[in-house]
């Protein structure tokens, strides 16, 4: 029997978040949810484990009306949504983690081998071969959203919903997901697929509902029968041109020369450099030392060896502050928690960190902020909004225009398009080669390949904390680029 | 999404629902409470009331804003008071003496700020070593006894309305701090996001460190201004200042987790609390109960803080 999902409705305070959405999953099959960020997926979710209420509508589970008035309610009624951020006590093991809220138990005590045998059994499920006292802090991302996922098996779950699974994981990560899905799919569950990433839906979903601005757009019953430009025009109600858009610019003298650098997360010497106008970009797989690299240029963490020389001029070791005086400005991957400060407004996360003088010149701070959401066409109602309640899209074109605020000579970006729906990431696209296009150098750190083959003149590629290889686009291509940053195949 | 109309009276609620808490209750005194209008119980009981905290929480505003908080102000106050009375009895002059009390509080300050910024150590345990540690300096100064601070040109610090204007000038200086200058702007970043504050180039550290140096100084002020109305250094007082200070600072509207704060909101947090102590006073109310009513508000503030939030969300 499907999932039905009857005239959904969810207003807030002053914000109608979903409004009449309808539509079935069906048993076996995986449906994928898009919409851009603010288009109700989340909120959907959230009705969908409880931890909402709709306002109108109803969820009808094998003919039953399903009502969840806790999430508790929704486990036991076999509905399981596995989040972005992980729903782990990290200092248990990952047998009680697996098992939290109901231990197996003997007179009120602890059954510790079942607990351990049980979890074995749901672990071989999902294929890990995990040892299950291990605390769940100890396992990287990858192995604890298996984890997750045997979690929901463990109640027999018959609805698991993904919201954006492989936003952390590597590729090879995101492999042994899509297995795991495709069983799922085969044993008859119904699964359900937020991404933003339109290779993704194409390969595992079987159907598709759009969302934009909690209103249902429209449900493809058969992906395979459309494009993904259709998705996406469905998505954002006009044509986007597609991310693979590189175009040549001219490219100056070095700007950069990193020379032996050494530090925390590398393990061999890095010595690359970057012309100005020129985007280079650094891929890997997670855990293939790229933030530590940025960071470290940056200042964020303290370099052990190596020269930094910029513009022929060589710079000793650096913090934050001072490496934005020399005019090398990190937009960081977190952007919650490095990014903004989210109960500030615009106009002050702009300014952040630029202001020189001891007096606020309150006015010239609105003026100069409106410059920047004028150039970057950041969506917010005024530049007084609290930065917290625009898209992320729309916060990280605001970072960019605070680093902006400096004489910018270097810009490291740092997964600039994670999670940002797909209009926002086309124009950040188009940011970046603008600011190239002035002079600017810029070293983007991407896990879609996509991404850096339309934008980077050269990729260079790292594995375990050293440099594997460098690519112009020429020769650049998602195959090659795999090669490099896969294990044990250095050059 | 669109936008749903809120009544205008909810907006009122919304926006200053606690300073309509203060008017009522300063209406209400006014009226009912026989005496509470008198310039005699403003200035001397009211005003001197409020002093020693409205000095304090000036520096608190800070220090929560950025995200942190200072457990040792009450030893802090309470050690100042003594270094200028002991300083005076051994001769040395007024202005001397309160220079060095105000330095000292500056002195614990900065080791407060450096241990808290540099080291890493939370502000919790740091404030609470401090706390300790100063106030049994503040005891070791005089042997644990008390010592009478009565110089002319030192009583005047105290005398009739001069408290007041301290604290006045506290205020606006502080408010222009927080409101007008990077500093106040890049402590309320700190307080809203650490990192994000670091990465964008803001000197963390340093505004740390200048938060605790100009809150201890604060509290040595106001410890310098009680011992000169009391005419008298006493080891033993200004207990429980801290909590009072955090108290009136949370009542006005300040957020503990930082990153949110206003100097309105000190003063009206400030007023409150004095309002409710001052009244009790003049009604006759046992300390052992003003304790009890004085808990009550603060809890009975953050629970309508917190439906009013829930209530958005």
């Amino acid at each position: 029997m499907p999932l039905q999902f009857d005239q959904i409705g969810k207003s807030f305070p002053g914000v109608r978040a979903l409004d009449g959405v309808s539509f079935e999953a069906l048993e076996g099959s995986v449906h994928a949810l898009m919409g851009e960020n603010g288009a109700g997926k989340s909120t959907l979710l959230k009705i969908l484990s409880g931890a909402y209420q709709p306002t109108e509508g109803r969820l009808v589970l094998d003919g039953k009306a399903l009502v969840n008035r806790a999430t508790q309610d929704a486990l036991d009624a076999g509905v399981a949504v596995i989040y972005q951020e992980l729903q782990l006590v990290p200092q248990l093991s990952v047998a009680e983690n697996l098992f939290l809220g109901h231990l197996p138990s003997k007179f009120g005590w602890t059954d510790r081998r079942k607990l351990h045998a049980e979890a074995k059994r749901l672990l071989a499920l999902v294929g890990e071969d995990i040892d299950p006292d291990t605390a769940i802090g100890k396992l990287p991302i990858a192995q604890r959203q298996m984890v997750e996922i045997a979690k929901a098996l463990s109640r027999d779950a018959k609805v698991i919903a993904f919201d954006e699974p492989t936003s952390s994981l590597s590729s090879r990560e995101v492999e042994r997901l899509f297995e795991v899905i495709a069983r799922l799919k085969s044993e008859g569950r119904i699964v359900l697929y937020v991404s933003h990433r339109m290779d993704e839906i194409f390969r595992v979903c079987d159907a598709c509902t759009v969302l934009r601005d909690g209103k249902q757009v429209q449900t493809f019953e058969q992906l395979n029968a459309i494009t993904p430009d259709d998705l996406v025009r469905a998505m954002v109600g006009r044509e986007v041109n597609t991310l693979n858009s590189y175009r040549p610019r001219p490219i100056g003298e070095v700007a950069l020369k990193v020379e032996g650098l050494e530090g925390h997360g590398l393990k061999s010497p890095m010595s690359f450099d970057v012309k100005r106008g020129e985007i280079v970009g650094l891929f890997g797989l997670v855990g293939a030392g790229r933030t530590e690299t940025l960071n470290l240029i940056a200042g964020l963490s303290s370099a052990k060896g190596g020269t930094l020389v910029l513009n022929g001029e060589s710079i000793a070791s650096l913090n934050p502050q001072a490496a934005l005086k020399r005019g090398i400005g990190l937009c960081p991957e977190d952007r919650k928690k490095e990014g903004i400060v989210a109960i500030a407004s615009v106009t002050d996360n702009v300014n952040l960190g630029a202001r020189k003088a001891f007096w606020i010149h309150g006015k010239a701070e609105r003026t100069y902020a409106q410059s920047r959401v004028d150039q970057f066409r950041v969506r917010t109602p005024s530049v007084d909004q609290k930065i917290g309640n625009l898209s992320g899209g729309n916060q990280q074109k605001a970072i960019i225009g605070r680093v902006l605020g400096h004489d910018l000579k270097v810009l490291l970006l740092d997964e600039p398009t994670r999670g940002i729906d797909i209009g926002a990431k086309s124009e950040v696209h188009d940011i970046v080669r603008a600011l190239a296009e002035t002079g600017v150098a810029v070293i983007v750190v991407s896990s879609e390949m996509p991404e850096l083959l339309g934008l980077c003149d050269r990729i260079l590629v790292m594995e375990g904390g050293r440099l594997t290889g460098e690519l112009p686009h020429s020769d650049a291509t998602q195959e090659r680029l795999l090669e490099l940053a896969l294990p044990g195949k250095t050059l | 999404m669109s936008t749903v109309v809120e009544s205008p009276l909810r907006k009122i609620w919304d926006r200053a629902g606690i300073l309509v808490v203060l008017l009522v209750l300063l209406v209400g005194a006014s009226v009912f409470q026989k005496n509470f209008l008198s310039s005699n119980n403003l200035i001397n009981s009211l005003g001197l009331s409020v002093t020693s905290t409205g000095i304090v929480a000036c520096g608190m505003l800070f220090a929560l804003a950025a995200g942190d908080f200072d457990l040792s102000v009450g030893s802090v106050a309470a050690f100042g008071g003594m270094i200028a009375a002991v300083l005076m009895s051994k001769d040395y002059s007024p202005v001397v003496a309160v220079a060095a009390a105000l330095g000292a509080g500056l002195i614990v300050g900065a080791i407060n700020g450096f241990v808290i910024a540099v080291c890493g150590v939370n502000a919790l345990i740091t404030t609470l070593a401090t706390m300790q540690i100063v106030r049994g300096l503040a005891y070791i100064l005089n042997d644990g006894n008390s010592l009478g601070a009565s110089k002319p040109a030192f009583a005047v610090i105290g005398n009739g309305t001069m408290p007041l204007w301290i604290l006045l000038a506290c205020l606006i200086i502080f408010g222009l701090l927080l409101h007008r200058t990077v500093y106040g702007r890049n402590a309320l970043a700190i307080g809203g996001n650490r990192e994000a504050a670091h990465l964008a180039g803001v000197p963390t550290r340093k505004v740390q460190i200048a938060i605790f140096s100009l809150m201890s100084m604060l509290a040595a002020l106001a410890g310098v201004v009680s011992t000169s109305q009391l005419q008298l250094g006493d080891p033993k007082t200004m207990q429980g200042l801290e909590l009072r200070v955090i108290s009136a600072c949370v009542l006005g509207g300040v957020s503990l987790t930082g990153g949110v704060g206003s100097i309105s909101h000190v003063i009206i947090g400030v007023l409150i609390m004095g309002t409710v102590q001052n009244v009790m006073d003049l009604r006759g109310v046992s300390t052992f109960w003003q304790y009890v009513v004085i808990g009550s508000v603060l809890l009975a503030a953050v629970l309508v803080d917190r439906l009013k939030t829930r209530g958005k969300s």
